[in-house]
């Protein structure tokens, strides 16, 4: 898979959003592992939540060119930086600031991608609109991701898989579990210990639809 | 924000709102922009949307030319209707303008092409 260029971006508008670091590569090196997977299922519609720069959702669009992709992100600067980033790449895509996946209908995206806010904090620093927003996670670093898991059935395609990155700190087998109970299988994509954060990189897929 | 994307929105999660569906566009500045032709792509994304709210929302915006109001047979295989669908869909961006909720009345600003849906606590169910 190609990385995406990022040339036009200025540096000074990373102090606003969240700049590619290896927890998004590492996402990209996901989705590139499941790539034989993911071509053979064909995607019409890919949502990546919180999509910062953009370099995950176009990764994913200069490797699927026949997938509409869109984003959402809760800053507006990053909906901005994302629509850039996807032009710049030549990959047809749309940015809503929104709130999760909370205003969409149901059941249409093939492909949910989500990096989520991971970081273990307070409670109260969770739940910003600017740059903290993108690390943020409260308690477990779980507060946004908890609330995205009960969306996804809704959100996924009967068919769809959703691609999720957690941190150890983030307990990942509870929220296998919470999906689980959702009615979801998974599997652990790819996995990857960088400086004292163990990431990992799971799918999540219905069991019977 | 495309047309595309237009059709998948919905204010349903706004208190007191049953569906939210679809939102009206009010548009101040509409751009056509070039998007490669991918008939294929164009196919198997139709059957994913809401046809009849695509239309209607372009419609709204004076894009509707030539654009059947309901699906035909085969429409698949229409080259013409497929290029026109591609263009309604994927080249028509609302730049500015907001959305309107159908039940409730408020409205989402569409700023430099890209649409609020933010809502404040309060509003949330």
């Amino acid at each position: 898979m190609e990385t995406p260029h990022q040339n036009h971006i200025d540096k000074a508008d990373f102090d606003h959003v969240y700049e590619p670091a290896e927890d998004s590569f590492l996402l990209i090196d996901a989705i590139e592992k499941d790539l034989e997977n993911l071509r053979s299922r064909n995607p019409a519609l890919c949502l990546e939540v919180g999509s910062g720069s953009g370099v995950v959702v176009t990764a994913f669009g200069m490797a699927f060119p026949s997938t509409f992709c869109i984003s959402t992100d809760i800053n507006f600067r990053a909906c901005i930086m994302s629509k850039k980033t996807a032009e710049y790449n030549k990959v047809i895509f749309d940015s809503v600031r929104m709130d999760l996946a909370s205003s969409f209908v149901d059941n249409i995206f093939d492909i949910i991608i989500f990096n989520p806010p991971y970081v273990v904090t307070d409670s109260e620093e969770c739940g910003g609109d600017d740059i903290t927003a993108s690390w943020a996670g409260g308690v477990k670093g779980r507060e946004v991701t908890d609330r995205l898991l009960e969306m996804i059935p809704k959100k996924l395609a009967k068919d769809g898989t959703f691609y999720l990155l957690l941190i150890e700190e983030n307990i990942p087998d509870e929220v296998i579990n919470i999906m689980s109970n959702h009615g979801f299988r998974y599997k652990t994509v790819v996995r990857r210990k960088v400086r004292n954060e163990q990431q990992i990189v799971l799918k999540f897929y219905r069991l019977i639809y | 924000m495309k047309l595309i994307t237009h059709n998948m929105l919905t204010s349903k999660c706004l208190k007191g709102v049953v569906t939210g569906y679809p939102l009206a566009i009010n548009a101040t500045d509409i751009k056509v922009k070039e998007v490669d032709f991918n008939p294929e792509f164009i196919s198997r994304v139709i059957p994913k949307l809401d046809w009849e709210v695509l239309w209607v929302a372009a419609d709204s915006i004076g894009h509707s030319d030539g654009l059947p109001r309901s699906l035909e047979n085969k429409y698949d295989e229409n080259e013409e209707f497929l290029k026109k669908a591609h263009k309604v869909l994927l080249e028509v961006e609302v730049e500015e303008g907001h959305l309107t909720c159908p039940e409730s009345g408020r409205q989402f600003p569409i700023s430099k092409g890209i649409p609020n849906m933010l809502l404040n606590e309060a509003e949330v169910q």
